[in-house]
């Protein structure tokens, strides 16, 4: 009583304690989120990364939290902050669900931060994705159009292949709905549910063709893509909308005749993005087809000459334009208006144009090379330009512009700009180089000068392919080699900076041809002093002990002072002393170098001299296939590669190596089947005549290099092909017809030993120089001959081809035949080397002798 | 078809990113340092056009921002670049002479403006009047379904 007087009332007032204490721990269990513009403010207030660090990692805290306790109020403000935080690059994913459970508020605030955080947070390797599948089929059947909008703006950008599959038919339902909004966005969604499942692409099919008979450009231009795709997805459905290239046609005239519409009008440009879409769904439907390039002839015409071309829109739509007038069947004339055009971006101001120009240039040089080459100065200056996306156009569009009256000033431009250019460069640049020079080069001298600059500039970015080929050139240019070596030589002292392909070719050179720098005449030197023989020691020194240098080049450098021991005659005992150090060395191939080089000063010291001769002149063996050049392969160099084996030249190199002990090193050794694809260059017949010893005739050398023929076809507008070229391939077509068989000359037997015969018939193919000569190959023992192998030679002078065999084994008294073609243009005496080799009872037979008596009227 | 987007500043913060395809969010991180380091390598009078894989990567400079666009080989990367300019004409229009902090304190605005003129990579509204008609509905719907004096407590804010 006395207590209620007082006011006291335990059980009343126990009750308002608890509720204020409920109250209180309610407050600070859930106090008001802070705002999403308030954690921006925070996190750019922090100073540095930990401190921003801390304020997210509190916040998201907190933000958890509220996930965990299902508050509905604030999840919206939570997930807003949460996508802020993801775009700083924090973990986010645990917002995943909770943008599901926004997305099914029927509030439209909810929906639209739901939707912007699914796009944000879930890929569609999600597994939530069956739960958004539902959400997203309610959704599409809302009645506000803004709701059907963001569930299809989302399905267009995570749309799944499942998602594509369960929601394809709400949205082709869509695609017809009355109300424009929905009708777009349903036409790209559509177009992302094709590219996703190509096979959904059958149900859209008839939606879509309505889509173009609208006013609407929304609609339009979203069903222009829709379009493009399904042509570009299948052949049916391009020849299905072949019937739609009019009303394309008229809807682009429409654009471009229309006079001024503010609302889709840029720069004074009718609606770009429109034209552009519809130019390139011209050039699906037209490619290929003549009747559709014809009816779109004139109205690329028309864009091409009214298009303003003052501002980027315009260049714009001439882009797209000139890309579909060179895809389609196009008329020649509008060819060149499309030349034109890139000619004109050329010179633009503006170096995104000009970046395209290079681009499309570089895609349709081969159409017209003329035309592009007068462009040319142009071109070689955006070599020196800053941006390293036009200079790596720049330059494959130069490359694809050498021809033989350039070659010089394009030669030295590329030199520059290999010398000056970043890494990235430097290999297909020097790689192109060699190429054009080995194609063009106006002769031996300038050819090596140009690989010296390119071994020089290069640096160590070179292929390997260019080492071996210039050390080949090196070898079968006999007048050039003391004045190269000592170029070489020259560029070897001066570099200090380890060019490992540099020291490569130089030692390789000096130790071939030492004696030569020594002896080197006035005309060779020019401004060269040339060396003592222990200045080359003591760089020889230098390169193998420097750790800089590979092993690979050190023991190219070994090799070549063993050699100099030879062509030096007064530093022997050093060369002697550096080599035997070396049976020391720590690396196994050095040490065994060392140990193999030191017995030839000991025990073999009288076999040194011959061991170390000079290597015979090279044969021309250039693996062209192995370097892209631009451009497309001419057909019929198509056909003869694959008629060519690919060992092709291992076995000539085995044949080399079995000529190349004996006195034959001029016999020139020819690959089996080789094919009438042989260009004769003129130029180096001088040279080579120097490399016969025992036969004095004139030698073309015969480069198959069927990598240089892309180039050659790029410049068929403009250079004339060289008479010998194409005379070969007459040559070709009248063999293969076998037309004319003027003169049968009587058999030979080439080789009769131990059951094994072999005979050839002569035939004298009309009007040329050529012998066809039939072999048959019979076997008259008992047993099986398998792995049967014919490879013959012939000297320079003369060109062999040989076709396949009709087999490798010959039965007992079976046969083989293999047809040989001798091409002899100095009508010289005919000498031939044959190797055979074959297995018979499981012995391997090899077997060597000389064809001699081949009758000479047979070329008369 | 665009493969994504982004917005970044000259600091290399990345302001936007809207992706068209799905990549791990690992690559995506990936992509977007490579891009952002590579293009602020570049000088000012470069062009506007990087080769990078398999795609042609067009940006450009508004103010402190870049905006930057991924495209695949057969796009128009001209066009791209006016892409990128209509986007940045409706962002003035809504905001009013646009600077990166409205972008930054408002940045699902900048994404529901996007999605109003871009769709899966592709254009689907080539109307800035039809663009901006279409937010403000949606501006307006939301307003509508908000209390008044109850935005500020329970709109994000």
């Amino acid at each position: 009583m006395n207590a209620s007087e007082h006011g006291f009332n335990p059980a009343f007032n126990m009750a308002t304690i608890k509720q204020a204490i409920n109250e209180a721990v309610e407050r600070v269990r859930m106090p008001t989120p802070m705002r999403l513009r308030d954690l921006i403010r925070q996190i750019r207030a922090a100073r540095t990364a930990a401190e921003e660090r801390s304020v997210v990692n509190k916040e998201c805290a907190y933000i958890r939290s509220t996930f965990r306790e299902e508050d509905s109020v604030w999840r919206c403000r939570n997930i807003a902050k949460l996508l802020y935080i993801h775009m700083l690059g924090y973990p986010a994913h645990f917002g995943q669900l909770e943008c599901l459970k926004l997305i099914a508020s029927p509030r439209f605030t909810d929906k639209r931060i739901g939707y912007l955080g699914a796009m944000l947070l879930l890929d569609e390797r999600q597994d939530v994705h069956l739960l958004i599948t539902n959400c997203l089929k309610n959704d599409l059947n809302s009645t506000t159009q803004f709701v059907v909008g963001l569930a299809l703006c989302t399905l267009g950008a995570i749309a799944s292949p499942e998602m594509a599959r369960d929601l394809a038919a709400e949205v082709e339902r869509l695609m017809k709905s009355p109300n424009a909004y929905i009708r777009k966005k349903a036409g790209l969604c559509a177009f992302r549910i094709i590219r996703r499942v190509p096979d959904l692409m059958e149900i859209f099919l008839p939606a879509t063709r309505s889509m173009l008979s609208e006013k609407n450009h929304g609609v339009l231009i979203t069903g222009v893509t829709l379009i493009t795709e399904m042509c570009e997805n299948s052949p049916d459905t391009l020849n299905h909308f072949k019937k739609i290239v009019p009303n394309l046609v008229r809807i682009l005239k429409n654009l471009i005749l229309a006079g001024y519409s503010p609302e889709h009008d840029v720069s004074g440009v009718s609606d770009p993005f429109l034209q552009v879409k519809i130019l390139k769904l011209l050039r699906v439907l037209g490619k290929n087809d003549v009747d559709a390039s014809e009816a779109m002839n004139d109205i690329l015409a028309q864009v091409a000459t009214n298009t303003e071309t003052s501002k980027n829109v315009g260049n714009s739509i001439l882009y797209e334009t000139v890309l579909s007038i060179m895809d389609i069947k196009s008329e020649s004339g509008l060819r060149v208006l499309a030349i034109n055009i890139l000619g004109r971006f050329l010179l633009n101001n503006d170096k995104n144009i000009r970046y395209v120009a290079l681009n499309t240039l570089l895609k349709t040089v081969h159409i017209d090379t003329s035309a592009v080459q007068r462009h040319r100065s142009t071109i070689l200056e955006c070599l020196k330009d800053p941006d390293v996306s036009i200079r790596r156009r720049a330059m494959e569009l130069s490359f694809a512009l050498v021809n033989s009256q350039n070659i010089r000033t394009m030669m030295k431009e590329l030199l520059t700009f290999l010398e000056k250019s970043e890494q990235e460069f430097k290999a297909p640049c020097s790689s192109s180089i060699v190429l054009a020079a080995e194609r063009y080069a106006p002769n031996k001298r300038w050819h090596l000068d140009t690989l010296l600059k390119v071994l020089v500039a290069a640096g160590n970015y070179l292929r390997d392919d260019v080492i071996s080929s210039t050390i080949q050139l090196i070898s079968e240019t006999t007048s050039q080699q003391a004045y190269i070596t000592l170029q070489l030589w020259q560029a070897l002292a001066e570099d200090k900076m380890d060019k490992q392909p540099l020291i490569q070719v130089a030692v390789w050179a000096i130790g071939e041809y030492g004696d030569l720098i020594l002896s080197a005449t006035v005309d060779d030197v020019n401004d060269i002093v040339k060396p003592a023989e222990g200045d080359v020691i003591e760089v020889y020194q230098r390169l193998l002990w420097s750790p800089q240098n590979s092993p690979a080049t050190k023991q190219f450098a070994l090799m070549s002072l063993t050699k100099l021991s030879t062509r030096f005659i007064h530093t022997n005992n050093r060369i002697q002393q550096i080599v035997s150090s070396f049976c020391s060395s720590l690396h196994i191939e050095l040490q065994q170098r060392g140990v193999e080089f030191s017995q030839l000063f000991g025990k073999y010291n009288n076999l040194r001299g011959a061991l170390l001769e000079r290597m015979p002149p090279m044969e021309v063996v250039r693996g062209g296939n192995d370097i892209q050049t631009n451009g497309d392969m001419d057909e019929s160099e198509d056909k003869t590669n694959e008629n060519s084996p690919q060992h092709v030249n291992t076995e000539s190199n085995v044949l080399l190596d079995l000529l190349g002990g004996s006195d034959s090193s001029d016999l020139d050794v020819i690959k089996p089947s080789s094919i009438p694809n042989q260009p004769i260059s003129n130029s180096n017949n001088q040279d080579l005549l120097d490399l016969l010893g025992g036969l004095d005739l004139s030698a073309p050398v015969s480069t198959t290099d069927t990598g240089m023929g892309l180039i050659m076809e790029n410049n068929n507008g403009s250079i004339p092909l060289d008479n010998s070229d194409t005379s070969n391939f007459l040559m070709g077509d009248i063999l293969n017809t076998n037309l004319i068989n003027e003169k049968n000359v009587p058999t030979l037997t080439a080789f009769d030993k131990n059951g094994l015969k072999i005979v050839f018939s002569l035939e004298k193919m009309s009007e040329s120089n050529m012998v066809s000569i039939h072999l048959t190959a019979t076997n008259s023992t008992i047993s099986n001959m398998t792995d049967f192998l014919f490879q013959a030679a012939v000297p320079k002078a003369f060109q062999l081809q040989m076709l396949s065999p009709s087999g490798t084994i010959i039965t007992p008294n079976g046969q083989v035949t293999q047809t040989l073609r001798v091409t002899n243009p100095n009508k010289g005496v005919l000498r031939m080397r044959i190797r055979l080799s074959y297995t018979i009872d499981g012995a391997l037979i090899q077997e060597q002798t000389e064809v001699n008596n081949f009758p000479t009227h047979i070329w008369d | 078809m665009m493969q994504f987007m982004l917005l970044f500043s000259r600091q290399g913060k990345l302001r936007l990113q809207k992706w068209y395809v799905a990549h791990p969010d690992k690559l995506k991180k990936k992509i977007t340092r490579e891009l952002i380091t590579t293009i602020l390598a570049r000088k000012p009078k470069m062009c506007s056009f990087l080769e990078w894989r398999d795609l042609k990567i067009v940006y450009k400079r508004y103010a402190s921002l870049y905006f930057c666009c991924a495209i695949e080989q057969d796009d128009n990367e001209l066009l791209t670049l006016e892409v990128i300019h209509r986007y940045v004409e409706l962002l003035d229009k809504y905001f009013g002479s646009v600077c990166e902090l409205d972008i930054i304190f408002n940045f699902e605005k900048a994404y529901f403006i996007l999605d109003e003129l871009l769709l899966g990579g592709e254009i689907q509204e080539t109307s800035k009047k039809n663009v901006l008609k279409a937010i403000a509905a949606q501006d307006l719907l939301q307003e509508e379904e908000t209390p008044q004096g109850f935005f500020e407590d329970h709109g994000l804010g």
